[in-house]
C-alpha cells in the first residue's frame, strides 16, 4: 500500500540526528512495548509480514509523528484488535473483559535464546527455475497494490540490472494477507542514481534493491 | 562504543527529534506509558505472555546483542585473511561461527568498504536491522529523516555524521526491503599494523558498520578514551 511507511526520497524531515549507542530505549515503555511485540510474535498467531502491514495501516498523519516503538505498539494493538484477542475496550479499562480464546504458543522465558537464535529464515525450497540471471536489465512494475508490498515507490518504473539471485523467499504480499507464503525468486537489483532521481543526481549514487520476481518485468 | 564523529553526549531524551511532535512532551510520554502498561497485564492475565520471557527479551538486547558483535566479526575480518573471504563468500555463515545467529540476522551479506567505493544501509520501507551482529537499531535509523533521505542524498546524510567522502568515491545504499541483512566492512584505518583483534574491534563504531560513519583513527581512539 502507498501509505507512509514508504519514506524513500521524501523530503523536509530535515537532519538525520546521530546518537550514541546507549541508552539502548529513551522512555520506560519502550523496552516493555519491545518485549510485548516480540513476545506475541511468537504465539504464531501472526507473521512477520502480517505485522508490517499493521504497522504501516496506521493513519499516515499518526504515522509521520510517532516514533517507531509508538507505530510497533499501533500495530500490536491493531493485530490483537483484529484476531479478537485483546479490544481496544479493554486496553481502554486497563483490565481483561472478557474470557479470549487461547494463543497457539506461549513464549517461555527459557525458550527465548533458541527461539530467537532460530529466528525466521525466509528462504525456501523450490524448483521452479529462476526468471533472470545476474546481469539481466529489468524494469520494477508499475504497480500499487493495495495491501502490503516490498516494492518502494521510488523504484517502480525505474530500469536496473540483477546483481544477485538470492533464491527463493517467502513473499510477502501474499503471505501479509494471509495467502499462504506463495514463495518467488528474490533478486538484488543496481539502480542508478540518475535512473531513480532524474538529472542532477550526483552520477556516484547507485541504490541496491532486494525485489521478488513479480515485482519485475524483463527488459 | 559510540556513534562516532564527535556527536556524542548531547542527544539524550532526544528520541522523537525529527517527528514534529507539537504537545506536552510529559503529559504524552505518560498516557502511552500507561497504555503499555494496561496491555502488558491484559497479556499477562489473558495467558498469552510469560512476564519472566519479557525481561529475558530486553535483558537479552540491553546487555548481549549489540554493536560489539559485529565489531568482532569486522575485526576478525581486518586481521585473517581467510575469515574475510569466507564473511564476502558466506557471511550468514561466517557471522555464525563467532555465535552471532537468528532473528533479523537469517540471511545476510556483508558489503566492503574501498578506496573507491562506499556503502550505506538503510530500510526505507521499515526498520530492518541485522540485530546479531548490531543489536536494536538507532532512533534515527528507523526515523523519517534518514528513511527519506539515504536512497537520494547519501552524502547529505554522511554530512548529518560529520563525514565527507572525496566526490569520486561512488557511493552505494543498500535498501533492506527483503530479508536480506547487510553489514558494511567499514576500511581498517591506517596506523593499525599489528594490532591484535581485541584492539582493532575497538575502532568499530556502530555506525562505521551501518555506512554512516567511518572506522575511528587511532587518534580518535585514544581522544575519546581521554
Amino acid at each position: 500500500m502507498n501509505g507512509a511507511q514508504d519514506l524513500g526520497g521524501m523530503m523536509g524531515f530535515g537532519a538525520v540526528v546521530p546518537e550514541p549507542v546507549k541508552p539502548l530505549f529513551h522512555a520506560d515503555w519502550e523496552p516493555r512495548a519491545f518485549a510485548l511485540t516480540l513476545a506475541m510474535g511468537a504465539t504464531g498467531e501472526w507473521n512477520i509480514d502480517m505485522s508490517r502491514h499493521a504497522r504501516e495501516s496506521m493513519d499516515p498523519a499518526r504515522y509521520l509523528a510517532s516514533s517507531y516503538y509508538q507505530i510497533w505498539l499501533s500495530g500490536l494493538e491493531r493485530l490483537l484488535a483484529e484476531r479478537d484477542l485483546v479490544g481496544p475496550d479493554e486496553i481502554a479499562a486497563g483490565h481483561s473483559l472478557r474470557q479470549s480464546r487461547p494463543v497457539k504458543r506461549v513464549l517461555a522465558a527459557a525458550d527465548v535464546a533458541p527461539v530467537l537464535a532460530r529466528g525466521g529464515p525466509s528462504a525456501r525450497e523450490g524448483d521452479r527455475p529462476a526468471g533472470f540471471a545476474v546481469g539481466d536489465r529489468v524494469r520494477a512494475r508499475n504497480m500499487h497494490p493495495t495491501g502490503h508490498t516490498r516494492i518502494p515507490r521510488y523504484c517502480r518504473g525505474r530500469a536496473g540490472v540483477i546483481e544477485a539471485v538470492h533464491g527463493i523467499h517467502v513473499f510477502p504480499d501474499t503471505n501479509a494477507a494471509g495467502k499462504g507464503e506463495q514463495p518467488a525468486w528474490l533478486y538484488g537489483i543496481v539502480f542508478d542514481g540518475p535512473e531513480l532521481w532524474g538529472e542532477g543526481t550526483d552520477p556516484s549514487l547507485k541504490v541496491r534493491i532486494d525485489l521478488w520476481e513479480p515485482y519485475l518485468e524483463a527488459l | 562504543m559510540t556513534g562516532g564523529n564527535g556527536h556524542h553526549g548531547h542527544h539524550h531524551g532526544e528520541h522523537d527529534h525529527g517527528h514534529g511532535h507539537g504537545h506536552d512532551h510529559g503529559s504524552h510520554l505518560s498516557q502511552i506509558d500507561a497504555r503499555v502498561r494496561a496491555l502488558e497485564s491484559i497479556l499477562i492475565e489473558k495467558g498469552y505472555v510469560d512476564p519472566a520471557a519479557l525481561d529475558v527479551l530486553i535483558e537479552t538486547y540491553e546487555t548481549q546483542v549489540g554493536p560489539h558483535n559485529g565489531a568482532r566479526v569486522v575485526a576478525k575480518a581486518w586481521s585473517d585473511p581467510e575469515f574475510h573471504a569466507w564473511l564476502m563468500r558466506d557471511a550468514t555463515g561466517a557471522i555464525h561461527s563467532l555465535g552471532y545467529i537468528g532473528r533479523q540476522g537469517e540471511h545476510m551479506v556483508a558489503v566492503e568498504n574501498t578506496a573507491s567505493e562506499h556503502n550505506m544501509v538503510v530500510c526505507t520501507l521499515c526498520s530492518c536491522y541485522p540485530w546479531p551482529v548490531l543489536g536494536l537499531p538507532p532512533v534515527w535509523y528507523k526515523s523519517a529523516p534518514y528513511r527519506a533521505k539515504a536512497v537520494r542524498d547519501p552524502r547529505g546524510v554522511l554530512a548529518d555524521f560529520g563525514v565527507e567522502l572525496p566526490g569520486d568515491t561512488q557511493i552505494r545504499v543498500w535498501d533492506s526491503t527483503a530479508e536480506i541483512r547487510y553489514l558494511v566492512l567499514p576500511r581498517r584505518p591506517e596506523g593499525t599494523v599489528g594490532w591484535s583483534e581485541e584492539e582493532l574491534a575497538r575502532l568499530v563504531t556502530r555506525d562505521s558498520m551501518i555506512g554512516t560513519g567511518l572506522a575511528l583513527t587511532p587518534a580518535e581512539l585514544e581522544a575519546q578514551a581521554g
